[in-house]
Formats: structure tokens, C-alpha cells, sequence
């Protein structure tokens, strides 16, 4: 899973722009499933089908990562920019940007009176050119750049950019990979346009209309010197979401996440999210409802060039998903 | 002129009866057929059999406006704003309450009765009020009910070199060139819809677009303008004069990659003049046509206006024809090449 990992998050992919990394995972699981479809808004959804007897359950994880936009580009060759997703100005000054054909720019800072004067629009992207036309010949009005990509392994945690949500993505993609059988249709997502609200999950549940859904993505820790307080450490197992800003998770489907990880001696931990909401927001309020829940990934620096998760804990979160995706005994989950 | 008229007319969200009545009798003529939904969103459509791609236009008809939400016992009518409104602005404007039109004239503390700390902070809505001009609130009561709405009575005015002032150019001007694209023939299905609340949340497109489940909508819009002293170019947003202004993406959708090309490709090739929007504040109907059903392509073209959101803004007509020619350029195209 870790060589697929570093394969996912090496790839472009900003929300709007998830071409690249859509390819890539289509031609990692074509294999391995019975359908693959692209929708209108660019999901890419991998079957597989059960015997008909099971649930029809969709599993999101998110394929587009945050970035910058351009928006302007000024005579002598600077290029302003907007967020694509939750990206902080505060962390943005000497960051290296990279775009979709790999021209590298640099985020540089005016002149400042007082630090809390760090605003976006006293950034701008620094790619080497000394005037407007040459800033033109390699970059565009509404090009997108993502953190210049950097994957570490120590054996044990992961430093890389879009952790968030390609972590998710390789969980997806191992259990399509590994998984047995099942009574069960698996509607495996890969969804567009999560971090600038939750957009891509909610048209593909219209599509699918499945009987229950898990998102797979990554949650805060508070496992930091002087963090926030937040109950969930890296290494102690796969998060099993209570709630956060987006969603409940539904409390069949947290019960019975627990129980199976009772079960199978998988490390898990629960969760609950202050800030933030995952693909389980949108999908829950398609149709007539959709009962849903997430598995979260333990991440630290989430949205900076070097998140941080346990490799355990990764495992963890796949090995309990394959699990819940096996079960013959998800109907019990609607009994509350 | 079609523009003229709209901006004249009145129609805050939620009371779209008066734009809706307007536009409809402009375009019931050129259309196969139109209806009004549960909602209220006018909805007119051409060539349903035809092949081809289903287009959905969409523009707003409803305005930002005031909804009286108390009559004092001096017979002054407090109120709080639908949509965004600048509140630094409503002093002293004049404006038309309820159906009937009764004018009145939004007033508040004198300058000479203000503490020194309020003088430096606009008034806040608790604060102002409409006079209506009657001693009581038995007299107003017999003018105005709780939750009428006041729309600002500002005209339409032309300033000389092709620019004009007047209230709602947000987004009469998209209600507007749709109307007037009703009279073009395309090979496809055409549906035009002038959509209701936009501005308290894109309410109205939601449920238009998932009633008609387009193959793709363009949304057209008016858009701020920020292109004054005391700015930098790089946050001008959209420049008066230069064209219509293609959306990358904003608070609720990030425009469509084909449809975005096939709009630069039709401008480039036709030497019309166009603009980005440098901003990506604000969102607007496509935000809610994007999400509906398993999901829309969409793209937003919008004009340019200054003082937006306000009792007169401005714009410039040549940025009118501009777009109108620009969406029926791309319209053929589209019936042509698809998306």
C-alpha cells in the first residue's frame, strides 16, 4: 500500500483539475473491479459486484488536493493568486509551488508593517520571469499549482504532501486490490472537489443511490505539544468517526465499525472533529437520506506540504474497511 | 429598451411577481413554450425535440431590497435587508414599499445627535428606519404590512459615453440578454429560466435545474466591479469597459474546463473583448445548478458593475452587447461542436 501511496500523492490533481490522478487510479484498479465509470462532475466510480443478496455500499475517498489559482499577472512578471481549498496565507510565504507541466514558482511576501498584515493579496508567485510576456508563455489566468511534491518514509510515519486526501484514495484502492468476495455491491468513489465543499460526493450518491456510505479521509490529532484538544493520537489505530462540522455519523454504522474491529484485533480509536467535514456530509443528505459514517486516517499538519500519518495506522483503517465491506450483517446497522 | 424596462422594474426576492409578469409578455412570443414552477422561476424553452446538447440559461430576476419587519408607535417602519446589502449606503435613499408603491425615505439618528464614537462606524440596520411620512402607526398600518418589502426607486439613467446608472444591474442585465436571445434560433434544446432568490441563496436555480436536468447551464450575471482609486490592479475583480468577465471559479463552483475553453475560443476568434474575474468571492446560481442531480457543467459569464449591491450601480453598455454576443456565439457553437 505505502508504494501505492507514494505513486497517489506524487500526482496533480488540485480540486477541479483531478484529470491526472483519475487516470492514474483508473489504470491501478481497471483489474480488479467489474465497472468503471467517470460522471458528469468527474467522480470516478469502480464497481464491484456482490452476489445480490448484500447492501449497495458506497465508499468515498477524495482525489483532488488542495492548491493555489492564478488570477493575475502583473508587467513584470509576477502572478497573484487565490486559494483553491483551505489554504492558510499564514503558511504560504517561501512555500515552492508546482504546476500541471512542472514549471516551479516560489511564493514571495511585500513589504509588511506587522505580521498580522499577511493577507493573500500581499502574496505573489515568483516563477522566474522577468516580464508579463514571458510570466504568459508558461503560465495562464486560472492555471492551478499544487505544494511541490515530497514523499518521506522512515519505516514508520509518512511525511508528504495531500495526505488528505490521497491516503484515503490508497486505503481504496488496497481494498479493491485485496478484498474477498463479498455479499455486498461495493460503489467505490473517487471524488472531485472535496476541499472546496463537498461537491463531487453528493452528485455521485444521486447516481448510485446506495444503501449506506463510508467516507475514507483524514482527521486532526491532538497528539502535538500545546494542541488543541482532540482525543485521537497517531499510531493508536484507525479513527472511528462520531461527528464533525459536516456530519453525525450514523450510530449503526459506529457500532458496527467497533464490533468489527473488536473482532478482528484491528487498533481503533474514536473520533470527534471541531473543525472541518468529510464526503460523508454531502452523501448523507442525497435522495431521501443516506445512512453514513466515516474511517479516518490520524493525520498532523493536515493542509501543509508535510502531513504526517502512522503506517499502522493506515493499515488499521484498510484492514477494518475490507472487513466492513466482507460483513454479511450490515443489515443489523439499521436497527438503532 | 428591454434593459431599460427591467431595471425600472421591481422584483426583491421572493416578490418576483412584477420582473416576472414583465418578461414574460417580452418573450412569451419568440418561445415554444414557458411556465412558472412552484418556486416561481420562469421557465421558457425551444426546440425540446431537437438533438443536442440541453442547454440551461439562467439569470436572476430577484433584486437585493428591505423587509419591514416592525412599525414603531411614531409610525416608521423598521426593517432588515434581504440579500447583501452595504449598509454604509441606505441613508436618506428613497425607496417604493409593498405592492402599492408607497414611497418613503430611509432616515436615521441626526448627525448632531450622534455620540463621537458613532459617527465613525456606519448605522447599523437596528438603527435606521423608513419614514413614510405619518404621525402613527394606526396611519401606517392602513399602507403597510409586516414583511412587505421596500425595493430602492432609483431609474435608469444614461450618463453619456455608453455608461448608465440604475438600481439591480444585478442581474437584470442576465435577464436581459436571455430575454433577448429567445428571438435566435439554435440547433438544441434551449431552456431560458429567470430564476427567484438568488440573493438570499440560490434558491430558486436548485430546483429549476432539477426539474429540467440540463446537459449544462451558463449563468449569467452582474458581477463587482472594484476597478476605482485606492486599488490595486490585482484586486480590481472585474474592470467597467473591458468586456464581459469569465469566472474561474468562486466561492460555490469552479467553472467547467471545456465550456471555459469553448467561451476563450469564441472570443479570441470573434475579436470580442473579455475579461477574468480576479476575485473568487461570491458565488451565484451555478453553485446550486452545478450540484444538482448527479451534477451539471456550468460556466458564469458576468458584467461588470460598480457599486454593486447598492441603490445605483454602474455599467457600460458596450460590455452588454459584448456579452450578448459573446453567449449567442457560443450558443451556435455549442449546437455545432457540443461541449
Amino acid at each position: 500500500m505505502l508504494e501505492i501511496l507514494e505513486k497517489v500523492t506524487a500526482e496533480f490533481g488540485p480540486a477541479g483539475q483531478e484529470k491526472n490522478i483519475r487516470q492514474l487510479i483508473e489504470n491501478e484498479i481497471k483489474d480488479y473491479v467489474d465497472e468503471l465509470n467517470v460522471d458528469n462532475m468527474g467522480n470516478l466510480i469502480a464497481i464491484k459486484k456482490g452476489n445480490g443478496d448484500g447492501q449497495k455500499i458506497m465508499l468515498a475517498a477524495h482525489m483532488d488536493e488542495i492548491g493555489i489559482m492564478i488570477t493575475h499577472i502583473d508587467d513584470d512578471g509576477f502572478l497573484r493568486f487565490t486559494t483553491v481549498g483551505g489554504v492558510n496565507p499564514k503558511y504560504l510565504v517561501n512555500r515552492n509551488f508546482i504546476f500541471e507541466d512542472g514549471t516551479v514558482g516560489t511564493i514571495g511576501v511585500e513589504k509588511l508593517d506587522s505580521y498580522n498584515d499577511l493577507k493573500l493579496d500581499k502574496l505573489f508567485l515568483d516563477i522566474g520571469a522577468d516580464n508579463k510576456d514571458e510570466a504568459k508563455k508558461l503560465v495562464n489566468i486560472g492555471d492551478v499549482a499544487v505544494y511541490q511534491k515530497k514523499f518521506n518514509n522512515n519505516g514508520k510515519r509518512i511525511i508528504s504532501n495531500s495526505l488528505d486526501d490521497r491516503s484515503g484514495c490508497a486505503v481504496l484502492i488496497s481494498l479493491l486490490k485485496e478484498m474477498n468476495d463479498s455479499v455486498n455491491d461495493i460503489y467505490a468513489v473517487f471524488t472531485v472537489q472535496e476541499e472546496v465543499g463537498t461537491r463531487g460526493a453528493g452528485t455521485a450518491a444521486f447516481g448510485i443511490e446506495p444503501d449506506l456510505a463510508l467516507a475514507v479521509d483524514v482527521t486532526g490529532t491532538g497528539d502535538t505539544p500545546e494542541a488543541h484538544t482532540m482525543d485521537v493520537k497517531l499510531g493508536k489505530g484507525a479513527a472511528i468517526k462520531v461527528m464533525d462540522r459536516g456530519s453525525i455519523a450514523h450510530p449503526g454504522i459506529k457500532r458496527m465499525l467497533a464490533e468489527l474491529a473488536e473482532e478482528n484485533n484491528i487498533s481503533y480509536q474514536y473520533e470527534v472533529l471541531e473543525f472541518g467535514a468529510t464526503d460523508a456530509r454531502a452523501i448523507q443528505l442525497s435522495r431521501g437520506g443516506v445512512p453514513s459514517g466515516t474511517i479516518s486516517i490520524p493525520s498532523r499538519y493536515i493542509h501543509s506540504p508535510s502531513e504526517m500519518l502512522d503506517i499502522d495506522d493506515l493499515k488499521d483503517c484498510r484492514d477494518l474497511l475490507v472487513k466492513f465491506v466482507e460483513s454479511d450483517k450490515l443489515e443489523k446497522i439499521y436497527k438503532k | 429598451m428591454l434593459l431599460e424596462k427591467m431595471i425600472n422594474a421591481a422584483g426583491v426576492s421572493s416578490r418576483e411577481k412584477e420582473i416576472r409578469d414583465l418578461i414574460k409578455k417580452e418573450i412569451e412570443n419568440n418561445v415554444d413554450n414557458l411556465y412558472t414552477d412552484k418556486m416561481g422561476n420562469l421557465i421558457a424553452y425551444k426546440g425540446k425535440e431537437k438533438e443536442g446538447p440541453k442547454v440551461m440559461l439562467a439569470a436572476h430576476m430577484d433584486e437585493v431590497g428591505l423587509m419591514i419587519t416592525e412599525i414603531t408607535s411614531d409610525g416608521l417602519l423598521k426593517f432588515q435587508p434581504v440579500g447583501g446589502i452595504d449598509k454604509r449606503v441606505l441613508v436618506s435613499k428613497p425607496v417604493l414599499i409593498g405592492e402599492d408603491k408607497m414611497p418613503g425615505v430611509i432616515g436615521a439618528k441626526a448627525i448632531h445627535l450622534q455620540k463621537k464614537s458613532e459617527r465613525k462606524k456606519p448605522i447599523n440596520f437596528d438603527d435606521l428606519y423608513i419614514d413614510i411620512g405619518v404621525n402613527n402607526k394606526k396611519e401606517a398600518e392602513k399602507h403597510v404590512d409586516l414583511g412587505d418589502v421596500a425595493v430602492f426607486s432609483t431609474k435608469y439613467e444614461e450618463l453619456g459615453n455608453g455608461r448608465v446608472i440604475g438600481k439591480a444591474f444585478d442581474d437584470r442585465v442576465g435577464c436581459s440578454i436571455i430575454a433577448e436571445l429567445t428571438k435566435q434560433e439554435y440547433e438544441m434544446p434551449v431552456y431560458f429560466v429567470f430564476t427567484v432568490q438568488e440573493e438570499v441563496g440560490l434558491r430558486g436555480s436548485s430546483t429549476a435545474a432539477y426539474g429540467i436536468d440540463p446537459d449544462l447551464a451558463l449563468v449569467l450575471e452582474g458581477t463587482t466591479a472594484a476597478d476605482v482609486p485606492d486599488n490595486k490592479e490585482h484586486r480590481y475583480s472585474t474592470s467597467v469597459g473591458k468586456g464581459p468577465a469569465l469566472t474561474l471559479m468562486d466561492r460555490t463552483v469552479i467553472a467547467d474546463k471545456n465550456i471555459l475553453k469553448g467561451l476563450i475560443e469564441v472570443a479570441e476568434d470573434n475579436g470580442i473583448e473579455y475579461q477574468f474575474r480576479r476575485t473568487d468571492f461570491g458565488g451565484n446560481d451555478a453553485g446550486a445548478i452545478s450540484l444538482s442531480r448527479e451534477g451539471v457543467p456550468s460556466a458564469v459569464i458576468s458584467l461588470p458593475c460598480r457599486y454593486i449591491h447598492s441603490p445605483l450601480s454602474l455599467i457600460d453598455l458596450d460590455d452588454y452587447q459584448k456579452m450578448n454576443e459573446l453567449v449567442n456565439l457560443y450558443l451556435e457553437r455549442l449546437a455545432r461542436k457540443g461541449i
